[in-house]
């Protein structure tokens, strides 16, 4: 049976992930991902999941034991965030590379220094190029529902590539929210059965990490390429099947009054909630305002951003990180698939707010770049100057 | 287990093709560990010499389960395999039986680099193997000092020089750093005794975690005559240099005599590393150094 509960963003993510059929479970804690391993670490202590919990001494670990798991068969977890995200990062391309689908949750945070543990997309922009597919979710129902997705999504023999479920830091980590948490045994019928095609097992002997000299490793890479194309097939037809199952959909982007709009701001994760009801607010005063949420960034939708946004006068995108040495990450890939105007602002970085009233002040702010042709690269919005 | 009983063992699970150099001892080593671990076994190896020699992509040479995954992770990649096999079979998706979990590593991603992840693997008691086969140096890339490298030893990065003998830290004591972990079953072994190498592979295997600490000469970063591999192996258990222990649940429970005790200076002459501790002033008060180091040993043991 299905049942509405009001839970955090973490909560909701390991109640997908006890749902899912989960083998190996790994972890190392960290703010503010703990709530999400904490849970699962009780739901294992109840018995409420066949699956070997592994409490182990850092991130770089968690990471290469669910790699060594991945590889002899089991479906795996993983969650980090910020800092350990960052530990990561050798066995990040490691695990892509050899084509291992872990699912690993991330509570977004900011990188060091000064220490932060609160939320930016810093951690995660700053591995865009590892071969991991990422999601932004907006709201706990979309984190348990993308992280269910995620294993169909990752396992797919076409594509056998990492993902990643992204969750801003305590803004949605630590948020209670409503959500339809589904029945267990439907939930497990829709993930299915991992049955990646080779294994290690002694029955039938492979050689897995093999060293590329020249005259292999760009076939190597060039695969992953091929299986990030397959993904953003795969990704759609997943979403078929999920929304047959349960009734809710998700694509790459998501538009929010913006096929009319003149200003259409481009948003990733939990601030989409805020500039929605900004949006809301403006059009109450008959602006025409909209948002595209980028919801997949990896693989990225280039030619649905770009539809999306084909008629705005204007496009001003949100990057929680900043690229230092160039600029707005985000706004920096939106501008290379869309010829649209396109203003940038670094904003919310360390968990600071982006309120509604801020978002109101970003959308007239674009209005206004518009009104006297004047494009900027990008801004930082809501910092000392 | 007698000589003549590994002798018996025929089957080989590194075979040929590989690049190890002319007289490298970690092959012999690991033929002997697979031989003793059968078939029913999957290997997990670290980046390093064994690694780069045995498993470019379309030539690999191993005829078990291979994986490898990066240079400081070998402990933790064992654990997710031998996890990942633990759930499978207790969830009726591989069909239960015993598969062995080894990984073979270097002294440098065991010692130095990959010594976190190894105590984190122990500490929570995986039931798998860890070989540590330790040449005193990273070898792969070019003969650069470890935390394994004898004291005295030139490396290209504790080379001597107009105010430098070599390397200035005692060798790091693994074997007691992982007994302290109090696991099942730690012990030092040797190329030149197989029979001694074989034994210990098999109690390694049946009290898990185990781990071997097994000396490998290496002809070409100690600079000796690839033909004297042994010789140098025997001549470091019969100075006392490296004892060959074993140590269960915490206590040393055996340890290999050493019946006729040969001064340092006949180890150390037979290698380019330490030549310069014969040639340069103040080498002999070194070599001293050293022979108390080999002392010490013998005393701790009792060998």
């Amino acid at each position: 049976m299905s049942e509405i509960r009001c839970l955090e963003g973490s909560f909701a993510c390991s109640e997908a992930v006890k749902r899912s059929n989960v083998d190996v479970i790994c972890a190392y804690p960290i703010t503010p991902q703990t709530h999400i391993v904490e849970s699962l670490a009780q739901m294992h202590a109840d018995g409420e999941m066949d699956a070997e919990f592994i409490n182990c001494e850092s991130e770089h670990s968690a990471l290469s034991i669910c790699a060594g798991a991945s590889a002899t068969g089991a479906r795996t977890f993983t969650a980090t965030a910020g800092q350990g995200l960052a530990l990561m990062h050798e066995i990040l391309f490691i695990s892509s590379a050899m084509r291992l689908p872990i699912v690993m949750a991330i509570s977004n945070r900011a990188l060091s220094a000064p220490l932060s543990i609160w939320g930016d997309h810093s951690d995660t922009i700053t591995n865009r190029d590892c071969g991991w597919m990422q999601i932004y979710c907006e709201n706990s129902q979309e984190i348990f529902d993308s992280t269910m997705q995620a294993y169909k999504i990752a396992e797919n023999s076409d594509v056998m590539l990492p993902i990643m479920v992204n969750m801003d830091g305590f803004t949605l980590s630590h948020l209670n929210e409503r959500a339809i948490i589904e029945d267990r045994k439907e939930v497990e019928d829709f993930v299915g059965d991992f049955q990646p095609k080779y294994t290690l097992h002694p029955d039938k002997p492979v050689a897995m990490g093999c060293y590329g000299t020249p005259d292999f490793y760009m076939e190597f890479r060039r695969q992953q390429d091929e299986a990030m194309k397959n993904a953003a097939k795969v990704i759609p037809k997943v979403n078929e099947e999920f929304l047959d199952a349960f009734g809710r959909g998700y694509g790459f982007i998501e538009e929010y009054r913006s096929e009319d709009a003149d200003v259409v701001m481009v948003i990733m994760g939990a601030l989409s909630g805020n500039a929605k009801e900004a949006v809301d607010k403006l059009r109450e005063d008959g602006k025409k305002f909209g948002l595209v949420k980028l919801r997949v960034y990896r693989p990225f939708p280039k030619e649905e951003m770009k539809k999306a946004l084909k008629d705005a006068n204007i496009v001003g995108v949100i990057d929680r990180h900043i690229s230092l040495g160039f600029g707005a990450p985000v706004t920096t890939e939106i501008r290379t698939v869309i010829e649209n105007p396109t203003v940038g602002f670094v904003a919310g970085l360390g968990g600071r707010e982006v309120t509604v009233e801020d978002f109101e002040k970003i959308f007239k702010e674009c209005e206004q770049a518009a009104k006297k042709e004047e494009y900027f690269d990008y801004k930082w919005y809501g910092v000392r100057e | 287990m007698k000589l003549k009983d590994l002798l018996e063992l025929k089957e080989e699970y590194l075979v040929s093709g590989h690049r190890f150099c002319a007289g490298c001892a970690e092959p012999i080593a690991i033929r002997i560990i697979l031989k003793m671990l059968g078939e029913k076994t999957i290997l997990v190896n670290p980046t390093g010499c064994i690694e780069i020699v045995s498993s470019p992509y379309s030539e690999n040479a191993w005829r078990i389960p291979y994986i490898h995954n990066a240079f400081e992770n070998a402990g933790a990649v064992a654990s997710g395999v031998e996890a990942a096999l633990k759930v499978l079979m207790r969830k009726g998706k591989l069909k239960e039986e015993k598969i062995n979990v080894v990984a073979i590593a270097g002294d440098g991603g065991t010692a130095d680099i990959g010594l976190q992840a190894l105590s984190g693997a122990l500490e929570r008691g995986h039931n798998f193997i860890y070989v540590c086969l330790d040449n005193e140096a990273y070898m792969n890339t070019g003969i650069q000092r470890s935390s394994c490298t004898p004291y005295g030893a030139w490396a290209t990065t504790s080379p001597h020089g107009k105010v430098s003998m070599g390397e200035v830290r005692n060798k790091k004591d693994m074997v007691r750093i992982i007994a302290a972990h109090d696991v099942p079953y730690v012990a030092s072994s040797s190329v030149a005794y197989p029979a001694d190498l074989a034994e210990k592979t098999k109690k390694a295997s049946q009290a898990t975690p185990g781990y071997l600490h097994v000396h490998v000469p290496c002809c070409t970063g100690w600079r000796f005559d690839s033909a004297k591999t042994i010789e140098l192996a025997k001549l470091a258990v019969q100075t006392g240099l490296f004892p060959l222990v074993e140590i269960e649940n915490g206590n040393v429970t055996k340890v290999r005599k050493v019946k006729s005790k040969k001064p340092v200076e006949e180890y150390l002459k037979a290698q380019g590393r330490f030549r310069h501790l014969f040639t340069k002033e103040g080498g002999d008060i070194e070599i001293k150094k050293i022979q108390e180091i080999a002392d010490a040993n013998i005393s701790r043991y009792n060998l």
